[in-house]
């Protein structure tokens, strides 16, 4: 079993990479930073230094409001493994104000209340190594 | 993208000879490449072939070691041909789409695809963490506690809001898979259940019940694939491949639309190949993870309009006899069989012996002279490989 982080779920450590060490170094200041691309505006998500949608290799990294909305969830109550003590947890995608939907949790909140096309604001809940997970609470 | 049929067509050109799938669902006696072996044998019994007649193989993440590479040499292959290609569950439905255009290019004449599996009982899963750990998208996607069932649950929630469907109709997936399941003596869930039962079985990720869920077996099976003159050779009856189609549906830079599934690309690709429409199909195989995935799969496979599926599903439209669209009448993976936890193979089987006649007569389709077969790999809730076959009468 991971650490729990402030958000009482595990903390997994992330693996960060060449292409998305400034992204976790962001987290670990309390930033969302997200890349953006110079060709053609997309806001790139999964962070990667080249645009899915034009195949730009240049991306300009930007701070992020951090807010956005529910578009799925699910509320998580049996499961196995190292997050079985965590259930009932809820797994969600949040559509971010800036385009991205990712994968998340909804947290600081009674999971039974939470709903798609909730509005959420991002909390980053630290892992061990420094970096924070991106995770959300109702806005 | 509009599916067009491509200049050289492999339809008609190469026919499943053989077809086998393991009766055993826990065999905590047999190693893996035993079970890749049993099944080998038993396709290629089936159509009346031996493994020294076999030059291609294929295999997929659930091959041990090197793949190919290790099993051509455990099962003794002389080969000229290998493919290894990795798309869970529906890896070998693209085998079969694949061995099809090598057969139709003269390359191969004898084309073996096996999985084999035992999650039940302890072997490891397929595919290495090292390989999964280094994927690009995996920080962003592993941290946050997403089980199997929650990801396709987060798909089954968004389709819930987007289209009004219900617990109770995905329920109805489960109630027809269970009645044919009820004939099938290898079934794991032998037992007929009620919407009713699945609706009150335990929530595992909500709105996906624990009878939601397909099974957990070990297990596997085999395809053997076979060019026209190696089939007029045979005493099989043989089944030809009239169409297929492969799509990679992914995240798309993160606007993923969980409300549809790779088959929205792979199935015109098939029903183009083979000059057919939804509407000609007699019997289908649609890979069934989840319940979610067989009503997302039909809509998109075209069976019924996008949203629709949840009405589709209901009153029995998926029972045989009787339903306007018998499926996976073997019981499928909600209750039969999911070997290795890809259930593509055993779809490919029940369609091979719907078209042959030789289901159980129970659940036989009468004349079922076309057939289809879906498999989905990965994830509803993050990125698939469809493949989707169609399959004629067996000649
Ligand atoms: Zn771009």
């Amino acid at each position: 079993m991971s650490d729990l982080g402030p958000s009482g779920l595990p903390v997994p450590p992330p693996n960060p990479n060449l292409e998305t060490q400034r992204f976790w170094d962001a987290t670990a200041e309390g930033r969302l930073e997200l890349p953006r691309c110079d060709s053609c505006g997309h806001v790139v998500w999964y962070p990667r230094e080249r645009c899915d949608q034009c195949g730009s290799t240049s991306v300009t990294w930007f701070e992020a409001s951090g807010r956005g909305t529910v578009y799925s969830c699910t509320v998580t109550r049996r499961i196995p493994g190292s997050w079985r003590a965590a259930a009932p947890f809820v797994l969600a995608y949040v559509e971010l104000d800036e385009g991205p939907r990712v994968v998340t949790n909804i947290v600081g909140c009674d999971p039974e209340t939470v709903h798609i096309g909730q509005a959420v604001q991002v909390v980053f809940d630290p892992t061990p190594d420094g970096p924070a997970l991106l995770r959300f609470t109702p806005a | 993208m509009a599916a067009s049929v491509p200049p050289v067509t492999i339809r008609g050109k190469a026919l499943i000879a053989g077809v086998y799938e393991h009766p055993g669902r826990e065999l905590p006696d047999r190693t893996l490449p035993q079970i890749h072996a049993d099944v080998a044998a038993g396709a290629l019994a089936d159509a009346g072939l031996t493994l020294a007649d076999v030059d291609a193989y294929y295999s997929a993440g659930d091959a041990p070691g090197f793949g190919a590479l290790s099993m051509v040499e455990y099962l003794g292959l002389d080969c000229s041909y290998i493919d290894d290609t990795e798309t869970g569950g529906s890896a070998y439905l693209v085998h079969a789409q694949h061995a099809a255009a090598a057969i139709a290019a003269g390359h191969v004449n004898v084309a073996l695809i096996t999985l084999a599996g035992k999650p039940r009982t302890g072997g490891a899963g397929p595919g290495g963490s090292a390989r999964f750990s280094s994927a690009p998208e995996a920080s962003f996607e592993n941290q946050f506690g997403m089980s199997v069932s929650g990801g396709y649950a987060l798909a089954a929630a968004r389709h819930m809001h987007e289209f009004g469907t219900t617990s109770e109709q995905l329920a109805e997936v489960k109630v027809a898979a269970s009645t044919h399941a009820q004939h099938n003596p290898h079934a794991f869930l032998q037992d007929v259940v009620t919407v009713d039962e699945v609706v009150s079985s335990p929530m595992i990720s909500d709105p996906l019940h624990r009878l939601d869920c397909c099974v957990i077996t070990d297990g596997g099976g085999a395809l053997v694939l076979v060019s026209e003159a190696v089939a007029a050779s045979l005493d099989r009856h043989c089944t030809p491949v009239l169409g297929t189609g492969t799509s990679i549906k992914h995240t798309s830079g993160g606007r993923i639309d969980l409300t549809h599934t790779g088959a929205t690309r792979s199935g015109p690709l098939a029903f183009a190949e083979a000059g057919v429409t939804p509407a000609d199909i007699d019997y289908v195989s649609i890979y069934d993870s989840f319940t979610i995935t067989v009503l997302m799969t039909l809509e998109d496979l075209g069976f019924c309009a996008k949203g629709d599926g949840g009405r589709f599903v209901s009153d029995g439209a998926l029972q045989s006899p009787g339903g306007v669209l018998p499926f996976n009448t073997d019981g499928g993976g909600l209750c039969n069989n999911h070997p290795a936890n890809r259930g593509g193979m055993t779809k490919v089987v029940e369609a091979v012996r719907q078209l042959r006649g030789e289901a159980h007569a129970a659940v036989q389709v009468p004349d079922c002279e076309l057939a289809l077969a879906h498999g989905t790999g990965g994830s509803l809730a993050t990125r698939m490989g469809s493949a989707t076959l169609v399959l004629g009468r067996s000649t």
